[in-house]
């Protein structure tokens, strides 16, 4: 598939329309009437939403827009006040988080989770599943689960010298920057062999050389097979590697499309920027303060 | 002043029933929270539910001793479910508050007027060992040469430092294996645990029952030591010096809780001796504190001693400087 799928999936998106909630060829999430309130606000009201198989979707929106918890919910972190929503066609409302993962749908976190005090190669092996090592019974008879632990072993440093990270193999993860980080929560997710994987701005505090090789990274997902959803607020890297975006605003999904034509769409562009955005506000607020001066001058007249 | 007298009595102390005790529950808490991050506060209810499993069944049911033992793993299994089940999702300070009351309502139960028939209220239970000291191979007093133990703390001395040494090679085998990197990675992290797709809540539960159980053999060895259970034997200071026991060793050490306890007697001893005799021969005057008091300064300098270690040696005896290092970044 590989390749293949990605390709497939790119030129599928041509003939999807621009129209929120669209329906897309090839869906592996589908998403129907998912709503979040936390007391009176609504986070999350999304009436339909179908990621693509094979490509990258960015999904983007100003801050508070209900994007991460929308990640929350599809991925079980969180659960909707309504809502229904199925990985590759596998139901998942009310599924625990765990059992979501195993089916192979992945995130990450916004504020990077890496076990401190586990050292990088033991952050990666926790991420292989279906470990016999992990069975309590099972666990205090090491030739049941050497062999396993060695092939998760091989697996984990073919990852880390992908992701550059074989020199910090028996560091602590607590000692890593804030990026490396990001490249092993990445590369720990991996370890699972996601079918979806789900990263939450992958971006945020990373420096601008690393940044760089991380798009590769991304890329690279989608050259696998690997079906990509992100959350990014930086549009650069939005232009750059999406092959779709969905954009979300106060909870609702307000635009979808390719991004040469989403960072066109006026509806975005109002959502990010406020609809005044390419008006000068120093003009805008002299003119307001002279109405505002000219009626109290009137009113000041009219009292006297 | 007797210093030699002091210092052997600090030594059997040390290595006597006492440390086995406090070992044994300090590794059970290392389980919890050293390995796990669970904040159990109540060790001594699993102490309890087991000590008066094994007392009750003997003396109060007539059933053979080792089935009073298999009793006593059982209720503190159930305690660990009954426990576990609402308050393992929960955020750990929630345990911990859960556990410590819980532990508290044990001990009044225990020693309640209305079910004194079954537990003997205040007085407790007595001589349901007799089996266990029946095995006793030893016949005359065990003498190192320092310090000698009777012929009952003996036998209790050999197979209390059994369990202990069977018990640190089961941490050790699971701590080194998948199932205790599962572990260790939830003290860490647990939504990352969740998010590579495992059952965290079933190893949390996992945890509290196998740090349970070693609470269980502690609760075993200090009722069989004395052939008596009574309810304020299991108070809360008993799950505190654990965990000072514990912190001093090393949390998250296989060693750690072993080491911590045995230091932690041989102060407690040595400092009391000291200062009863001191005071008893006026080096401390009656002014300043009677006799009396001055055997209770040992507490004091321990807290003291365990804020000195925290300040300057956080990690504890064992432990590894660098991790503490993190916590800071």
């Amino acid at each position: 598939m590989d390749v293949e799928t990605s390709a497939k999936g790119r030129e599928a998106l041509a003939s999807v329309p621009n129209t929120p909630g669209a329906p897309k060829p090839d869906p592996i999430v589908v998403g129907d009437g998912i709503t979040r309130t936390f007391g009176g606000l609504t986070a999350v009201d999304v009436e339909h939403i179908e990621i693509q198989r094979g490509v990258i979707t960015a999904l983007i929106g100003p801050n508070g827009a209900g994007k991460t918890t929308l990640f929350n919910l599809l991925t079980g972190f969180d659960k909707p006040d309504a809502g229904d929503w199925s990985f590759n066609g596998n139901r998942l409302a009310g599924l625990p988080a765990f059992k979501v993962a195993r089916l192979g749908m992945v995130r990450t976190f916004q504020l990077t989770k890496v076990l401190s005090k586990l050292t990088v190669i033991e952050n990666m092996r926790l991420g292989a599943t279906g470990q016999r090592g992990e069975h309590f019974w099972l666990s205090m008879l090491p030739p049941l689960w050497r062999a396993q632990e060695q092939a998760n072993t091989e697996r984990a440093d073919d990852l880390l010298r992908r992701f550059k990270l074989d020199a910090k193999r028996e560091d602590f993860a607590g000692s890593l920057s804030g990026g490396q980080r990001k490249l092993l929560e990445m590369a720990r997710a991996l370890m699972v062999d996601p079918e979806l994987i789900m990263l939450d701005e992958p971006m945020a505090g990373v420096n601008p050389a690393l940044k760089q090789s991380l798009l590769g990274h991304v890329k690279s997902l989608r050259e696998e097979g690997r079906t990509v959803l992100f959350v990014e607020h930086d549009m650069d890297m939005v232009r750059d590697i999406s092959d779709w975006v969905i954009v979300m605003a106060q909870g609702k999904i307000v635009a979808e499309g390719r991004p040469e034509q989403i960072m066109a769409d006026p509806a975005v562009i109002d959502a990010y920027l406020g609809a005044h955005h390419d008006a000068d506000l120093s003009e805008l607020d002299e003119a307001r303060i002279e109405a505002e001066a000219t009626a109290e001058l009137d009113q000041e007249a009219k009292n006297d | 002043m007797d210093w030699g007298s002091i210092f052997s009595n600090a030594m059997a102390s040390a290595l006597g029933p006492d440390a086995i005790v406090y070992a044994l529950a300090a590794i059970g808490l290392n389980v919890h929270f050293g390995y796990t991050g669970l904040l159990n506060f109540g060790q001594a209810g699993f102490m309890a539910v087991a000590a008066y499993g094994l007392a009750a069944s003997v003396a109060t049911w007539g059933l053979p001793f080792w089935v009073g033992i298999a009793i006593g793993f059982g209720a503190a299994l159930l305690l660990a479910l009954l426990l576990g089940v609402p308050t393992l999702r929960l955020r750990a300070d929630y345990l911990a508050i859960a556990t410590i009351a819980s532990a508290e309502i044990l001990r009044l139960v225990f020693g309640s007027v209305t079910l004194s028939d079954w537990f003997g209220g205040s007085n407790g239970r007595q001589q349901f060992a007799n089996t266990f000291y029946d095995m006793n191979p030893y016949s005359s007093r065990l003498d190192f040469g320092l310090f000698s133990f009777s012929a009952n703390d003996a036998w209790v001395f050999t197979v209390g430092w059994f369990l202990v040494a069977l018990s640190c090679l089961a941490v050790w085998s699971l701590m080194r294996s998948p199932w205790g990197r599962v572990l260790k990675s939830i003290r860490e992290d647990e939504d990352a645990v969740r998010s590579l797709g495992k059952n965290v809540f079933s190893y949390k539960m996992q945890a509290l029952i196998l740090g349970g159980m070693f609470g269980a053999l502690a609760g075993f060895m200090l009722a069989i030591k004395q052939q008596s259970v009574i309810p304020t034997d299991y108070a809360t200071d008993i799950t505190f010096f654990a965990y000072t026991a514990l912190l001093l060793g090393g949390a998250g050490r296989v060693l750690g809780p072993v080491i911590g306890a045995i230091i932690f007697w041989f102060l407690m001893t040595f400092l009391g001796g000291f200062f009863s005799s001191a005071a008893s021969i006026d080096l401390i005057p009656d002014v300043v504190m009677s006799d009396i008091q001055a055997s209770l300064v040992r507490f004091i300098l321990v807290g003291a001693g365990l804020m000195a270690l925290m300040i300057f040696r956080p990690q504890g005896i064992f432990g590894d400087r660098r991790e503490i290092a993190i916590d800071g970044r």
